[in-house]
C-alpha cells in the first residue's frame, strides 16, 4: 500500500481537496494520516530481514564459505562449523532488528492513536489521528499539536488570527501568527463548518516549510492561499483558544514527514578501521592460502605422486597443480577464522551494553523533567571517547532561553544579589496586586526605595515599562499577558511591572500604565526604533501632565557616549557596575532619560518627518535625525538580565577544554548575545589574549580579517598582548583553561569564508583558536562547519543542539546529541544520544565515551589475537601434512571456540572494563586524549596484537610437536597420536588465551569472574562430554574423539606441555607490559596506580572592561507600532516580520550598507 | 601474581537520588534503578603490574621450572631406548633385497633378520615399537578415509559404508571391509625378536600382542558386527586391496583379537599427528624370574618383510623402550622446562635492574592537571 502511495505522489501534480466530503477525496487516494516508521511486519520480518543481512558483505563471505564446504573435495571442515556461528550470529541480529521495530511499531501507534477532534456531519467526534482524512476539519485546543497540514478555516482569536510554535519544524520558539482564510466570518461556528464544502486547489506535497500555494474555490469565488493560512503538522497552537482546520497534507505527505528524509547511517571511525583491517586480514587470508597452495603443489609433486599406493588422488584431481588449487580453497575454509564471523556481532552486543549502560545513568538523569539519558543509535559509543570538536547550539542547549532581570544600578546604587537561588525571593503580592508571582528578585532594597518613593527608581521602571515595543494582551482585569518579540524586552518590562509600573496597553498613539496603582496614560510622540548600528532605542512621550521626555535604553558603549556631561561621576560608577555585570556575563543595557523642550520637540519633530519621508538614504536620514535628539541624556542607571545558563555549563565547557575538546558555539543568535553567552559560560575569558571578531561582508574584508587572524595566532609573543587590555601574568599562560584566542564570526562572513578558495585558512585560524563562536548562522551553515572540520582535520565531532534547526547539523557530525525534554522532539528524533542538559555532555563523552572506546579497543586488541593464535596453527601444521588442509583441531572445537569457549570473557571485558573510575576521568580530563589521538587501536597496534597471536600460534603448534613427537603415555602408548595432539593443542589454546583475557581484564567483576573460569570449566566439560561414549554411542561418524580426552587430560606430559606453552607464551606478554608500565606509564596508569586527589582546576574570573550589552532585538517594531495601521493588525505585522526573518535575514542583512564592523577591543 | 585490592566504590552522591524516590502518587519516575550493575559500579578486583608482583612472579616461576626440569631431564635420561633402522635402504643392510624386490603384488613375503646388541640390560616392561617415516598418516584425505560406523560394527555401514572410504569403498559389487585408505595401508610387517644366548642358541623373547591400544579404542570404537563367527558377520565383504587376508583372519589364534578389533589394527587406526611417528607393536612384559627384562647382549629381530615404504622413500624402524612415570624417553621436555625456567629467572633480574635504575623516575611521574 505504501508503494502505490509513493506512485500516487510521483503522479500527483495538483491537490484537490474538498472539505466534508471523504467520498470525493478517496477518489484521489491520499495519503492517511497513519505514519509508519517500522521496516517489518509479522510476515516480512523474515525473508526481509535475512535479505538485509546477506547484503552485508561478511554475512555473504560466510555464506560463500559454507557454499565451499558442501563441496567434498575442498571441504577441510564440516558443513556445521560456518553454520553454527552464522546461524547464530544472523539470529542475533534478527533479534536485535525485531526488537528495534518492535519499539518503531510502538511509537507508530502511540502517534497514532493520539486524539483528535474531527468534524463530522455537524458533529465533533473524537478520533484518532491515524483515522483523520485528508479533507476533514479539525478542532485544534491551546498548547495541542496539530495533527496534519491543515488549512486554517477559523480561530477563536480576533481576525481570524491564530498563533502558533513552530520548534519543531525549524527550531524557532518564538510564536508566529497564522491568519485564516479571508472567508466570511461565519464559518467561525462550527455549524456553518460542518456544511462548509470549499474545494483546494493546491500543490503536491513537498518539503518546503516556508511555502504553500494553492486556491480555494467556495461560492463561486476564489481565494487565494499562502503558507500564511497553513498550520503544519509539528506545529503547536500556542495563545489561541481554539482554531478549525481543513487537513490538506495527512501522514506521510505532511511537511514534516517529507522533511524527515531517511536519517544516514553512521560509522565511527573504529567500523572504518576495522572494515580496512578485516580487508587487510582478507588479504593476509589469501596470501596464506596461496603460500600453502604452492607448498601443496610442491609436496604433491615430490612426495604425493610416490605416496600414491597408500593414498590416491580423488578421482578429479589427476596432476599436482589441480591438487593445489584445491587446497587453496580447502585452507581458505580453514583459515577463514582468521576474519572471524564473530566480530561484528561481538562489537554489536558490547555497544548495545555500554548503550544501555548510558541510559541507566544516573548521574544523567534529569530529575526536573523526568528525562534520563538515551543512547538512540547503539553503534556509536566508542566513538565518544574520541572526539575532538564540540559543535553546539546556544539558545535551548547552553541556555535555557529564559531571560530573568537580575541586577540593576540605579543612579550609582547597585541592587540584586546575584546569580544565586537564594532562599527569600521578594514577594511583589501585598504592594502590588497587578505582580507576577513568576518573577523572582533577591534584593528587598529595590523594593524599599521604589516604596519610599525614591524619584530615580521611580524614573528607572517607568523607563523600563513605557520604552519598549512589548504588546499587552489583558484577556479579564489584571491578569496580563506580555508578548515581547524579545526575551530580554520580556523580562524588564515584566521587572518594570513587579516593581509596580505596570504596562497595561498601548495603541499607536499612547501607552497606558498603572504607576504603583495610579492609572497613567502617556502619548507617545515617537519611537526611535532599535538597530544593530544604533544599538538603542528611545521613545518620546508626554505624560499627562504634558511634560516631554526621551527615554532611552541601549548599549552602554553608545549610551554613556552620550550623556550629559554633569553625568560624569555617576558614569564611574555605573561603568564599574556595569563592568562587574558583564564579568558575570549578564546583559547589560544602560537607561536614561532626557526632558525635551515643546520648542525642541517641534523642531526635531520636522526634522524627523522630513527624514521619515525621505525616498533616498531613508535610514541614514533617520538615524541622523534620532541622534540629533538623542544626546545630553542623564543616566538612570543600568539592568543586568541574566541569559539563563543551564546548569553546570561553564563547568562542562572548562572540563571539555582541559580534555581538549574544542567547543565551538554555533547559534542563529545576534554576535552580541553569543559573544555574552562565550564570556559567561567561560568559553571566551577576559585572559585571551585576543579574541578576533570576523564580520566583514565582502569576500576580501573576510579574507583579510582572517589573515589579521593567523597573523596574531603566528606571533602569540609578548607583542601582541597590546591588544588585550591587560597584561597577563606570566604564570596565567600556564593555566590550561585561559587559552591563546578566540574568533567570533558571523553568518555573512562565514558564508564567504565556507568558499572552496577560503575555507582552508578559515579552519586554520579557526583550528589555532580556542574557543569559536559562529553567530547569525543558518541550519545549512551550522552542517557546513561541522562538514569543513570533519573534511579538513579528520577530526570526530559532535553536535549538539535542541532545536529543529541542530538537525542537520546533528546529522551531518559523526555524532549528534539531542537536547530533549524542553523545545521540539525534531532534534532528539535526528540525534544519536539524548539527554536532558548540556552538563551531562561531560559524562557522556569523559565516561562512557572513553570506557566505550577503551573497552572496545581492548576488545579488538584481543579479539583479533585469539583468532590469530588460534588460526594460524593450521598453518604451520599444513607443512607437516602435506599442506593438505588437515586441521590441527577436532571440528566442534573449531565450531565452538569462538562462539563458547572464547566469548564470554572478551565480551565481559569490552562491556565491564574500566580503567579508572568514572570520577577520576572526569576530575582528570587529559585521560580524554589518547582516544582522540586513536592510541589505544590502530595500524600499529593491530599488527601487535597479529604479531603476539602468530608468536602465540607457533609456540602452541611447535611445544607439542616437540614434546608429543616421541613421547608416550605411561602404559607406553604413543602420544603423537592426531586426537592427543589435537585435544592437546586445543586445551593449551583455551587456556593461553583465557591467561591472556585475565591479564587484559583490569576490572574483574563477579561476571568477569564468573565468564573467565566458566568458560574454562564449560571447555573442559564440553570437551569431556563430546568426547563421551554415550554420543559416540549414537553417532559414532561425528564423535569419534571418544575417549580422547580422558586419555589425555590423564597424561601429566600433556600438562607439562600445557604449562610450558602457556609460561613461553605468556612470559614475555608481561615482561613487555611490565616494562611498559615501569617506564612509560600511560596517564591512566598512573592514575590507577596513585589514586590520590588531583589539584583543583583554577576556575578564576578575572575583571576586565568589557560591554555586557546584548539584546535580543529586531529591528523593525517601532515602526509597525507606530505606524498608522490599525493596532490590531499590528500582531499580524509581527507576524509577518517574524517570518520575513526566519526565512531570509541573511539578505536584509546584507542589505544593510554600513558593516557594524567592531573594532575587537569593544568586545573586551 | 598481581597486586590486589577488592575496591568497592563509595556510594558518596547518591544518597539523593534515593531519598527523593519516595511519593506515592507521584508521576512514574524513569529514573534508572540505583543498582551497582547498572550505575556501573559492581565491586570488582583491579589488579595492577607492579614491581611487588611481577617480580616475584618471575623468579617463582623460575624456581618451579627449573627443579621440574632437572627432574625430568634426569628421569628421561634413565630411560632406555633402543632404535634400529631395517629400511633396507643401503646395500649392506640385511633388507635391502626384501626392500628392493618386495611390492604389493608379491605373492611371497621376503624375510630378513637384523642382528644388534643391547649395551645395557632393560628392566620391567619393554615396549616395542615399529616406527615409520615420511608416512603421511595425518594427510587430510587419509586421515577422513575411513567409516567409524563400520568400524563400529554396525551393520547397514558394513555393506554401504561411508563415501569417505573412496576409492577403497568397493571392489565391484563387494564392499570392502575395513573400507577406506587408512585400514588398506595397514602395516603388516611382522617382527620377531630372539635373544642370543651366550651359548648361541636362539632364545624367542615373549611378545605380548594385547594391551597396545587405548582402552576406549578397544572396547568401545571397535567393535565387530554381529554374527554366528566372524567369517559370516563378514559375509559378502572384500577384503581391503592391499590385504593379504580378510579382516577375519588378522589373529585367528584369538577370537577377542580378531575382527575389527585386533588391536594390530585398531593402533594403526589411531593415526599419527606427525609424518614421522611410532607405534606400539608389542609388550615385552618384565620377567619375574629374572632381573631385567632384556638382558644386555646380542639379540636377533626376524621380519617378514610386507610392507613397502621405499617406494615414497619412506623409512621403517624398530624402537625398544622402557618407561617411566612421563612415559618414554623425552628430553626435550626437560631441556625446555629448564631453559625456561632460567629464562624467567634471568628476566627477572633483569627488570629488577631496570626498575630500580629507573625507579625514581617512575614515581615521580604525576598526575597533570
Amino acid at each position: 500500500r505504501m508503494r502505490r502511495e509513493r506512485f500516487w505522489f510521483c503522479l500527483e501534480e495538483e491537490r484537490k481537496v474538498k472539505a466534508n466530503d471523504r467520498e470525493y477525496n478517496e477518489k484521489f487516494q491520499y495519503a492517511s494520516n497513519c505514519i509508519m516508521t517500522s521496516k517489518y511486519n509479522m510476515l516480512t520480518f523474515l525473508p526481509v530481514n535475512l535479505f538485509e543481512q546477506f547484503q552485508e558483505v561478511a554475512n555473504t563471505y560466510f555464506l560463500f564459505l559454507l557454499i565451499l564446504q558442501l563441496i567434498p573435495q575442498i571441504s577441510s571442515l564440516s558443513w556445521f562449523t560456518t553454520i553454527v556461528p552464522l546461524a547464530l550470529v544472523l539470529s542475533i541480529t534478527a533479534v536485535k532488528d525485531a526488537t528495534d521495530d518492535y519499539f518503531r511499531h510502538r511509537s507508530d501507534n502511540q502517534v497514532n492513536n493520539h486524539q483528535s477532534q474531527v468534524l463530522i456531519r455537524g458533529s465533533l467526534q473524537k478520533e484518532r489521528w491515524m483515522n483523520v482524512r485528508v479533507g476533514d476539519i479539525i478542532k485544534l485546543e491551546n498548547n495541542q499539536s496539530v495533527v496534519a497540514d491543515l488549512l486554517l478555516l477559523s480561530s477563536s482569536e480576533p481576525h481570524g488570527l491564530c498563533y502558533i510554535e513552530t520548534a519543531e519544524l525549524d527550531g524557532e520558539t518564538n510564536v508566529k501568527v497564522r491568519q485564516s482564510v479571508s472567508v466570511p466570518a461565519e464559518l467561525g461556528d462550527p455549524n456553518n463548518l460542518a456544511t462548509f464544502n470549499g474545494e483546494v486547489v493546491c500543490e503536491p506535497p513537498n518539503n518546503k516549510l516556508d511555502r504553500f500555494c494553492g486556491t480555494l474555490y467556495w461560492r463561486d469565488k476564489k481565494y487565494p492561499l499562502t503558507n500564511q493560512n497553513m498550520l503544519l503538522r509539528g506545529c503547536v497552537l500556542r495563545n489561541t483558544e481554539a482554531c478549525y482546520g481543513l487537513v490538506i497534507f495527512a501522514g506521510p505527505d505532511t511537511k514534516l514527514m517529507q522533511n524527515s528524509g531517511r536519517t544516514k547511517f553512521k560509522r565511527t571511525s573504529i567500523d572504518r578501521l576495522m572494515n580496512t583491517l578485516v580487508l587487510w586480514i582478507f588479504g593476509f587470508l589469501v596470501c596464506m592460502g596461496v603460500i600453502l597452495a604452492v607448498g601443496n603443489a610442491v609436496w604433491e609433486k615430490e612426495v604425493g605422486s610416490l605416496f600414491q599406493s597408500y593414498l590416491p588422488w580423488d578421482p578429479p584431481v589427476d596432476n599436482f597443480l589441480f591438487s593445489a588449487f584445491l587446497s587453496f580453497w580447502s585452507y581458505v575454509i580453514i583459515l577463514n577464522t582468521v576474519v572471524p564471523i564473530s566480530l561484528y556481532v561481538s562489537v554489536e552486543v558490547i555497544r548495545l551494553g555500554h548503550s544501555y549502560f548510558i541510559n541507566w545513568d544516573r548521574q544523567m538523569f534529569c530529575s526536573q523533567c523526568n528525562t534520563a539519558a538515551e543512547a538512540r543509535t547503539t553503534t556509536l559509543n566508542e566513538e565518544l571517547g574520541q572526539v575532538e570538536y564540540v559543535f553546539s547550539d546556544k539558545t535551548g542547549t547552553l541556555t535555557q532561553n529564559i531571560m530573568s532581570f537580575n541586577k540593576c544600578s540605579i543612579n550609582g546604587q547597585a541592587y540584586g544579589k546575584g546569580t544565586s537561588r537564594e532562599k527569600n525571593t521578594l514577594d511583589f503580592t501585598p504592594f502590588n496586586p497587578l505582580a507576577n508571582p513568576d518573577f523572582c528578585f533577591y534584593d528587598e532594597k529595590l523594593l524599599e526605595s521604589v516604596k519610599v518613593g525614591d524619584w530615580h527608581s521611580h524614573e528607572y521602571f517607568r523607563l523600563l515599562s513605557l520604552c519598549h515595543t512589548v504588546m499587552s494582551e489583558e484577556k479579564s482585569e489584571g491578569e496580563l499577558v506580555y508578548k515581547a518579540q524579545s526575551p530580554d524586552e520580556g523580562a524588564l518590562v515584566k521587572a518594570a511591572r513587579n516593581f509596580g509600573f505596570v504596562f497595561r496597553s498601548r495603541t499607536p498613539g499612547t501607552i497606558t500604565t498603572t504607576e504603583l496603582g495610579r492609572t497613567v496614560t502617556y502619548s507617545l510622540l515617537a519611537i526611535l526604533d532599535f538597530n544593530n548600528i544604533r544599538k538603542r532605542m528611545s521613545v518620546i512621550v508626554r505624560n499627562p501632565a504634558g511634560r516631554i521626555r526621551l527615554y532611552c535604553k541601549g548599549a552602554d558603549t553608545v549610551l554613556l557616549e552620550r550623556l550629559h556631561p554633569c553625568n560624569q561621576e555617576l558614569m564611574t560608577i555605573t561603568s564599574d557596575h556595569l563592568n562587574e555585570y558583564a564579568a558575570d556575563g549578564l546583559r547589560t543595557l544602560a537607561l536614561a532619560y532626557r526632558d525635551v523642550s515643546e520648542e525642541e520637540w517641534e523642531v526635531w519633530s520636522e526634522s524627523h518627518r522630513s527624514a521619515d519621508k525621505a525616498v533616498d538614504c531613508r535610514e541614514d536620514r533617520l538615524a541622523a535625525a534620532y541622534d540629533k535628539i538623542e544626546q545630553d541624556m542623564m543616566l538612570l542607571g543600568a539592568t543586568a538580565i541574566e541569559d539563563k545558563l543551564q546548569e553546570g555549563v561553564s563547568e562542562t565547557i572548562a572540563l571539555l577544554s582541559l580534555a581538549n575538546i574544542k567547543v565551538w558555539v554555533l547559534t542563529g543568535d545576534k554576535q552580541e548575545t553569543a559573544v555574552n553567552i562565550g564570556y559567561s559560560c567561560k568559553m571566551l575569558t577576559d585572559d585571551m589574549m585576543e579574541v578576533f571578531t570576523i564580520s566583514g561582508r565582502t569576500v576580501q574584508s573576510v579574507r583579510q580579517e582572517l589573515g589579521e587572524g593567523q597573523e596574531g595566532d603566528g606571533v602569540a609573543g609578548d607583542d601582541q598582548l597590546q591588544g588585550s587590555p591587560c597584561p597577563l601574568p606570566p604564570t596565567y599562560l600556564m593555566d590550561n583553561i585561559s587559552g591563546e584566542f578566540g574568533l567570533i564570526i558571523n553568518g555573512h562572513s562565514l558564508a564567504h569564508a565556507l568558499e572552496a578558495d577560503m575555507e582552508v585558512e578559515f579552519v586554520s585560524t579557526a583550528c589555532a583558536c580556542k574557543a569559536v563562536i559562529c553567530c547569525r548562522v543558518t541550519p545549512l551553515q551550522k552542517a557546513q562547519v561541522v562538514e569543513l572540520i570533519k573534511k579538513h582535520k579528520k577530526a570526530v565531532t559532535l553536535a549538539i543542539g535542541d532545536g529543529a534547526n541542530d538537525v542537520s547539523m546533528i546529522k551531518s557530525a559523526h555524532i549528534g546529541v539531542g537536547i530533549s525534554g524542553q523545545e521540539g522532539i525534531q532534534a532528539v528524533l535526528a540525534s544519536d544520544y539524548s539527554f536532558a542538559q548540556f552538563r551531562f555532555l561531560q559524562r557522556l563523552l569523559l565516561v562512557h565515551g572513553r570506557w566505550s572506546y577503551l573497552r572496545m579497543c581492548r576488545f579488538l586488541c584481543y579479539f583479533f589475537y585469539k583468532n590469530f593464535a588460534f588460526t594460524m596453527v593450521h598453518f604451520w601444521f599444513g607443512f607437516f601434512c602435506g599442506f593438505s588442509a588437515q586441521t590441527v583441531y577436532d571440528q566442534f572445537f573449531i565450531t565452538l571456540y569462538n562462539i563458547v569457549y572464547t566469548s564470554l570473557p572478551v565480551l565481559a571485558m569490552g562491556i565491564f572494563d574500566q580503567d579508572v573510575p568514572d570520577h577520576r576521568s572526569l576530575e582528570c580530563p587529559k585521560l580524554y586524549e589518547p582516544g582522540q589521538l586513536n592510541l589505544l587501536f590502530n595500524k600499529k597496534e593491530f599488527f601487535i596484537c597479529i604479531a603476539q597471536g602468530i608468536y602465540t600460534s607457533v609456540v602452541l603448534f611447535f611445544m607439542p610437536y616437540a614434546v608429543l613427537s616421541n613421547a608416550t603415555q605411561s602404559t607406553g602408548v604413543p602420544l603423537a597420536d592426531y586426537q592427543t595432539f589435537a585435544a592437546t593443542t586445543a586445551t593449551a589454546l583455551v587456556i593461553v588465551v583465557s591467561v591472556q583475557i585475565a591479564l587484559d581484564t583490569g576490572f574483574w567483576t563477579v561476571i568477569n569472574h564468573v565468564f573467565v573460569w566458566g568458560s574454562l570449566g564449560l571447555y573442559f566439560t564440553i570437551m569431556l562430554a563430546l568426547h563421551s561414549q554415550t554420543l559416540f554411542r549414537i553417532f559414532p561418524k561425528q564423535f569419534h574423539f571418544v575417549g580422547c580426552a580422558q586419555s589425555t587430560l590423564l597424561q601429566p606430559v600433556v600438562w607439562l606441555t600445557i604449562a610450558l606453552a602457556t609460561a613461553i607464551c605468556i612470559v614475555p606478554v608481561l615482561a613487555f607490559r611490565f616494562l611498559k608500565l615501569d617506564l612509560k606509564p600511560q596517564l591512566s596508569d598512573t592514575v590507577r596506580t596513585h589514586l590520590r586527589k588531583p589539584a583543583e582546576s583554577r576556575l578564576g574570573a578575572r575583571g576586565g572592561s568589557r560591554s555586557g550589552y546584548a539584546f535580543a532585538h529586531q529591528e523593525g517594531f517601532g515602526e509597525l507600532i507606530t505606524s498608522g495601521k490599525n493596532m490590531r493588525l499590528s500582531s499580524l505585522g509581527l507576524a509577518s516580520f517574524a517570518s520575513r526573518h526566519s526565512s531570509s535575514w541573511i539578505e536584509t542583512l546584507r542589505r544593510k550598507n554600513t558593516p557594524p564592523k567592531e573594532p575587537c577591543s569593544s568586545f573586551l | 601474581m598481581m597486586a590486589s585490592s577488592y575496591n568497592a566504590k563509595d556510594e558518596d552522591g547518591h544518597h539523593s537520588g534515593s531519598v527523593s524516590h519516595g511519593g506515592a502518587g507521584t508521576a512514574k519516575s524513569k529514573k534508572p534503578d540505583n543498582t551497582a550493575f547498572k550505575q556501573q559500579r559492581l565491586p570488582a578486583w583491579q589488579p595492577i603490574l607492579t614491581a611487588g608482583t611481577v617480580l616475584p612472579a618471575f623468579f617463582v616461576i623460575g624456581l618451579i621450572f627449573i627443579p621440574i626440569g632437572i627432574g625430568l631431564y634426569v628421569t628421561s635420561n634413565n630411560i632406555k631406548e633402543f632404535e634400529i633402522d631395517y629400511t633396507g635402504v643401503n646395500v649392506d643392510s640385511p633388507c635391502y633385497t626384501c626392500a628392493n624386490n618386495f611390492s604389493w603384488n608379491s605373492t611371497t613375503s621376503c624375510s630378513c633378520t637384523v642382528n644388534f646388541t643391547l649395551e645395557q640390560p632393560f628392566e620391567n616392561n619393554v615396549y616395542m615399537y615399529y616406527g615409520l617415516s615420511n608416512f603421511y598418516q595425518n594427510h587430510r584425505r587419509y586421515v577422513k578415509s575411513r567409516d567409524d560406523r563400520q568400524l563400529n560394527g554396525d551393520a547397514t555401514a558394513l555393506k554401504d559404508p561411508s563415501n569417505d572410504c573412496e576409492p577403497y569403498r568397493k571392489i565391484g559389487v563387494e564392499t570392502i571391509a575395513p573400507c577406506g585408505a587408512i585400514a588398506n595401508s595397514l602395516f603388516n610387517d611382522s617382527l620377531e625378536l630372539y635373544y642370543v644366548e651366550p651359548s648361541g642358541a636362539l632364545n624367542a623373547v615373549p611378545l605380548a600382542k594385547k594391551g597396545i591400544a587405548w582402552w576406549t579404542d578397544r572396547n568401545v570404537k571397535f567393535r565387530n558386527p554381529a554374527g554366528v563367527d566372524l567369517p559370516t558377520a563378514f559375509k559378502g565383504t572384500a577384503k581391503p586391496v592391499n590385504w593379504r587376508k580378510p579382516v577375519y583372519e588378522l589373529d585367528p589364534s584369538d577370537p577377542d583379537n580378531n575382527g575389527f578389533i585386533n588391536e594390530d589394527f585398531i593402533v594403526w587406526m589411531r593415526t599419527a599427528a606427525l609424518p614421522t611417528f611410532r607405534k606400539l607393536y608389542r609388550i615385552i612384559h618384565k620377567n619375574q624370574s629374572s632381573t631385567s627384562t632384556l638382558p644386555s647382549g646380542r639379540y636377533v629381530l626376524n621380519i617378514t618383510y610386507n610392507y613397502p615404504v621405499l617406494s615414497f622413500d619412506g623409512r621403517k624402524r624398530m624402537i625398544l623402550s622402557t618407561i617411566s612415570w612421563m612415559g618414554g624417553k623425552n628430553p626435550f621436555l626437560g631441556i625446555a622446562y629448564i631453559t625456561v625456567g632460567s629464562i624467567c629467572f634471568f628476566l627477572g633480574v633483569v627488570l629488577l635492574i631496570i626498575h630500580h635504575k629507573y625507579d625514581t623516575r617512575s614515581n615521580s611521574a604525576d598526575i597533570p592537571n
